[in-house]
């Protein structure tokens, strides 16, 4: 499999939100704005690519009775990193996100990629699947927000596209996220087959 | 195993103790640089250090809130009261509160809060909004508290979010209480020692603080 094929496989055909149904509670938890879903997705994505980067370069060192607290350490790690340059320079984002970092963690997606692919293949192959699955993340993440904030309050990005009052509230609320989120599946099942 | 397992904990802990050397001056540039703007958006103009003239006013829950004077020439002009309340939707709601030394609300900010998107998050704007009974901004908390109109109150709360805005309102009117609660001496006096003044009725909470910053 080369690089850029790994790359369209992380975003298209396993892509964690639409097909793999993979870390659900930051899908719904942070999407209730697109500019959320995005930094969410962004941020998952760094950690993406630096877990699977670094536990594929370290597969050797690694015993396999000890590899999941490995995993972790190191993903941990990267999350905290994360956090620490967020709150100090984007503190406007990090106010609004920053319930949800710590939660990436324990995201099965940075887990399961790095079980999955990144103890099982080389350094390069890891770093393309993380920015694949870590894109196809983001996409999903900003798919949905825009979705939610749309419908639910008639602007996203800053963008207002209708008025307010036009706005269902219900779309940036929990069930909301469901539904919306139920839907983008369904049309993404479809025009997979299509 | 354990060696493995130790050495990849000892160069994490290594690159978390780095990078929080690293973005430690960042993060607490950044807190006081929020705080300073949040306490000029909320105070008439002034021209001393209210960071630095800080002190702590006890409330009648046996809490203490920090309130920042604002001066112009060394006369007390405003000032900025950092209050809470823990009965938000979703957990605790800080706001910074600017009264002038009648009890006039100049202005407000929200500086955390976890209340419901589209909802009760519309409160960092709703209560400015010039419109009906919703705007709090230019009213005076010296004839009592702010409520909601469903409490019998004469503020309208933000639809859809009454517990927010009961909230919010509880957090300003503790704002001011702790202010009039101690700065009423403070008041009388125009000379530059009305800060000191103004220490004092707040008893130990205050002295410490004052005296560690001069």
């Amino acid at each position: 499999m080369n690089n850029i094929k790994i790359l369209v496989n992380g975003i298209v055909r396993e892509n964690p939100t639409f097909v793999l149904l993979l870390g659900m509670c930051p899908t719904l938890g942070t999407t209730s704005s697109a500019l959320n879903g995005m930094s969410m997705g962004l941020a998952t994505m760094f950690v993406l690519i630096c877990s699977n980067v670094v536990i594929s370069a370290l597969k050797r060192w690694i015993p396999d009775q000890v590899r999941i607290p490995a995993f972790i350490v190191i993903i941990a790690t990267f999350v905290t990193i994360v956090q620490m340059v967020m709150e100090a320079f984007v503190p406007d984002l990090y106010a609004s996100l920053g319930l949800f970092i710590p939660l990436i963690v324990v995201n099965c997606i940075v887990l399961g990629r790095a079980e999955a692919f990144a103890a099982k293949n080389q350094v390069v192959a890891s770093a393309f699947d993380g920015i694949g699955i870590g894109l196809g993340f983001t996409l999903a993440l900003t798919l949905l927000g825009i979705m939610r904030e749309g419908l639910g309050t008639g602007k996203f990005f800053g963008l207002t596209f209708m008025p307010e009052e036009f706005g269902s509230l219900i779309f940036v609320l929990a069930p909301g996220a469901f539904i919306a989120l139920g839907y983008l599946i369904a049309l993404v099942n479809k025009l997979r087959k299509a | 195993m354990l060696l493995s397992l130790a050495g990849i904990c000892i160069i994490a802990g290594a690159a978390l103790a780095a990078v929080n050397q690293f973005t430690l001056e960042p993060i607490a540039t950044s807190k006081a640089a929020a705080l300073q703007a949040a306490i000029q958006k909320v105070t008439p103009s002034f021209d001393n250090n209210p960071t630095e003239e800080q002190y702590k006013a006890p409330t009648a829950e046996g809490d203490s809130l920090t309130i920042y004077p604002a001066k112009q020439n060394g006369q007390l002009v405003g000032v900025a009261v950092e209050s809470y309340t823990k009965k938000g939707f979703g957990g605790t709601i800080k706001v910074i509160a600017g009264f002038d030394t009648k009890g006039k609300l100049l202005n407000y900010s929200v500086l955390q809060h976890a209340e419901t998107p589209g909802l009760g998050s519309k409160m960092e704007e709703w209560f400015r909004t010039d419109k009906n009974r919703q705007s709090i901004v230019g009213r005076s908390l010296a004839g009592g508290n702010l409520t909601v109109a469903k409490d019998g109150g004469d503020v309208d709360a933000i639809t859809a979010a009454t517990i927010s805005s009961r909230a919010f309102l509880d957090a300003i009117n503790r704002a001011y209480s702790a202010y009039r609660g101690n700065g009423t001496e403070g008041m009388t006096g125009a000379t530059p020692q009305a800060g000191e003044e103004q220490v004092a009725p707040a008893g130990e909470t205050a002295s410490t603080e004052e005296g560690g910053k001069q």
